[in-house]
């Protein structure tokens, strides 16, 4: 049966056709929907792990163990997880693991756009990149295949653009794959120096086997068409390719690590002008390059975002750029902005009030960064904020820390943040945390998390307790307040920010897109009489007020969701409840 | 079977429901035996901010975006969107715009003015210009939600996609008890062109 399909749910699909029996995953935009999709497979037990680095732990012992395993994340969470990718990456398998690393050239939802087919040479490791969704199945198949085969893990790179792409593909059957048995080898599974010295031997061998596999493996084929332009390319850019350039000879590349060196001989002795086109860093040109090919490259194309069809006829072939009905410079931007009745909004309008210096982390309410809230002095990494606040205080001392907070988000915090806190009791910081309890991981979609007492299968399990944990780690002070009351909020911190101690502050309110949550009783209503056209509400950055420049007065919409954020913001009553 | 591909920007406001759109449209080009691509936007675009799913389909499609210059048609749910992208049409391209005001974030605090006469300026820029006011017609049908059904409508009758593969599509995708009101919703539209 052929149906249309996003790139992420064929991975699913594929893994779950190879008879793959575990799934892990931390949510993390472009790859969320892997793990998600096969979590509606029964048979195949699916889990969101606190973070990156536990899911592939997870996925290790259960190769270990003989299941074919698969592990999903975003590109910057495979650094989160580099430290057992490394390992594993010497100790080989015993099922079949493929880990998903999804890549995000443009930066559409992500901190940076870092080539995780690097990963492949430093890591010792095959990497094999799809170009469609069918392909996204079929190369998941082969990878469990490659990975039992070559004794290593495989790594499966796609792109937002193949993982949010919806292209048809042709449903398979599900092959029953027994467990393969567990025997305990210690020299293969310990990776204490003497053992790791001798698998380090093995590591190499298979990759010198790869290299051999590469030159005939189907993933590799050569298009072969008019000779006088040759193009080596791999993933979405390889539609592209064939997009612009319908008559050019092509080397499609499925295994970008490692490189069939004589397949890419022959390709380039059969065209009269060879050309690499890879978007982001030149992996394929400078390993190309290194072998005395002469080769058009980064010289050419961008080290930017995404390539298209267009962007290639433009830097190839010299075409203009189009002509298009530009009305641009008359439309307001429309810029990504909170929700109306997100209690983010609630917390970032009082920190710019008070003027802190907030430390930030990754999230939804990373949008208080920008206008108009612009309440977030920094944002790193998951989990940065709290350390990165303990170091603010330890290079400025205590005074800057009385006026610097660390927010961090309930997911995030059990992620990455909770030894940031550590760090801050253990040596004597005094910051004020400020953790955003919205019961979700709200910006990937709403997947569960260990806090919210509910599994990726929607089975109720521990719902961890943020406070006591918190306490364990030995904050005295823990304080629990409505995000949303903004003078209790705002008296908290002043009495927390006060103290030389350290201290925590969870903000606790539900996500206000999350299903379930109960309706108010009233609406929201501007009294015009009393309105003075002072603009403080308009300030909290809501889509449910707006400004009226005709009269000078605010106005609730039909978004409004009567949170009272600017209910409590406005100087002079305006803002009135009318019950419904 | 056409030898052209078609090429289908939908662009609205985050929220407005034009994924679902695109894979109403991606279904009927899939049932009518083309090959279709869908590039679609998730995460931190999609918190109210502007959004812009693609639907390409002909007998074989290899790009999944469409690019400058290359769209047949425009479906905006929002007028502002429809200016946005309107670099993205071809010369003769077509723009279906639902006359719906939302306001963006720089409008709402007074910074930026809304250009509310901007689908007149389309218009006046592109003969194949139509302007609806889909939110309205869907309410009467029910529901206004099923704004963006009432645009399918319409571009069904503007591309040539028969009436029974759209609703056979519609029937596929929308939730049951939603039913009734988009297919009287795409009805509507379809009387619209």
């Amino acid at each position: 049966m052929k149906k249309l399909m996003i790139g992420n749910a064929a991975i699913a699909r594929g893994a779950y056709e190879a008879g793959a029996t575990v799934a892990t995953a931390y949510p993390g935009t472009p790859s969320t929907e892997i793990v998600n999709s096969i979590a509606e497979y029964p048979d195949v037990y699916a889990e969101w792990a606190p973070n990156e680095k536990v899911a592939l732990e997870v996925g290790a012992g259960a190769s270990i163990a003989g299941a074919r395993t698969l592990v999903a994340m975003k590109h910057v969470g495979v650094n989160v997880a580099a430290d057992p990718l490394y390992s594993f990456s010497y100790m080989g398998v015993n099922g079949g693991l493929v880990i998903v690393s999804a890549d995000d050239p443009g930066l559409h939802s992500s901190q940076n756009e870092q080539d995780n087919r690097g990963y492949g040479r430093f890591a010792k490791m095959p990497v094999i990149e799809p170009a469609d969704s069918q392909e996204a199945l079929d190369y998941t198949k082969l990878a469990f295949e490659i990975s039992e085969q070559f004794d290593t893990m495989v790594m499966l790179r796609i792109t937002m653009r193949l993982a949010h792409s919806q292209t048809m593909v042709e449903i398979g059957e599900k092959q029953e794959v027994p467990l393969k048995p567990y025997q305990k080898n210690s020299a293969k599974n310990v990776m204490l120096p003497g053992f790791a010295k001798l698998r380090h031997i093995e590591v190499e061998k298979s990759l010198r086997q790869l290299e051999e596999y590469a030159e005939t493996t189907p993933l590799n084929r050569i298009e072969l068409n008019d000779t006088s332009l040759g193009i080596i390319t791999s993933g979405v850019p390889y539609q592209y390719v064939k997009e612009a350039f319908p008559d050019a000879s092509v080397l499609k590349l499925g295994l970008v690590n490692p490189l069939p060196r004589e397949l890419i001989k022959s390709f380039a002795a059969q065209v009269d002008k060879l050309v690499v086109v890879e978007e982001l860093e030149p992996v394929i040109e400078e390993q190309v390059r290194s072998w005395g090919i002469e080769v058009v490259g980064k010289e050419q194309f961008t080290l930017l975002g995404e390539y298209s069809a267009e962007y290639l006829k433009q830097k190839l072939a010299g075409a203009a750029e189009p002509e298009g009905f530009n009305l641009e410079k008359e439309i307001p931007a429309r810029p990504p902005l909170l929700c109306a009745g997100c209690p983010h909004r609630g917390v970032f309008h009082v920190l710019r009030k008070m003027r802190l210096v907030v430390a930030g982390d990754i999230g939804c309410y990373t949008l208080g960064a920008i206008s108009p809230l612009e309440a977030m002095d920094t944002c790193i990494c998951m989990g940065a904020s709290i350390g990165a606040a303990m170091g603010m205080e330890k290079a400025r001392g205590p005074e800057f820390a009385a006026k610097t907070v660390a927010v961090i988000g309930d997911s995030t915090f059990v992620h990455s943040g909770i030894t940031g806190l550590i760090d801050v009791v253990y040596n004597g910081g005094t910051s004020t945390v400020m953790i955003l309890d919205n019961d979700t991981t709200a910006m990937t979609g709403h997947q569960d998390h260990p806090a919210t007492g509910v599994t990726i299968k929607k089975n109720p399990t521990n719902k961890l307790d943020i406070e006591a944990i918190v306490r364990a780690i030995g904050i005295e002070h823990v304080r629990v307040v409505d995000p949303l009351r903004i003078d209790e909020l705002e008296a908290t911190l002043k009495e927390e920010l006060a103290r030389r101690e350290p201290s925590v502050i969870i903000c606790k309110r539900s996500c206000a897109l999350l299903a379930g949550r109960p309706k108010p009783d009233h609406k929201l209503f501007v009294d015009t009489e009393l309105c003075t056209g002072c603009k403080l509400c308009i300030r909290v950055g809501c889509t449910g007020v707006s400004f009226i420049d005709e009269d000078k007065k605010a106005q609730m919409n039909d978004g409004c969701v009567a949170c009272g954020l600017c209910e409590q913001v406005c100087k002079f009553d305006a803002i009135k409840q009318v019950e419904v | 079977m056409q030898d052209k591909i078609t090429n289908v920007l939908i662009v609205g406001v985050g929220g407005q429901g034009t994924l679902l759109t695109s894979r109403i449209i991606a279904q009927v080009a899939v049932q009518m035996g083309y090959d279709v691509k869908v590039s679609e936007i998730h995460g931190m675009a999609q918190r109210g901010g502007s959004v812009v799913s693609q639907v390409r389909y002909g007998n074989k499609v290899y790009s999944p975006i469409i690019t400058k210059g290359e769209a047949d048609i425009i479906l905006a749910f929002e007028k502002i969107e429809a200016a946005r992208w309107l670099d993205y049409l071809k010369p003769d391209g077509m723009v279906i715009i639902n006359n719906e005001r939302v306001n963006p974030l720089p409008v709402m605090s007074g910074k930026a003015k809304y250009p509310d006469d901007i689908h007149n300026k389309i218009a006046a820029l592109l003969p194949k210009t139509s302007i609806v006011d889909a939110t309205d017609i869907a309410d009467r049908c029910g529901n206004s939600k099923a704004a963006n059904v009432v645009l399918v409508g319409m571009l069904s009758q503007a591309i040539g996609l028969p009436a029974e593969e759209v609703e056979k599509a519609i029937c596929a995708i929308v939730p049951a008890k939603a039913l009734d009101i988009n297919l009287k919703a795409f009805n509507e539209g379809r009387q619209l062109m």
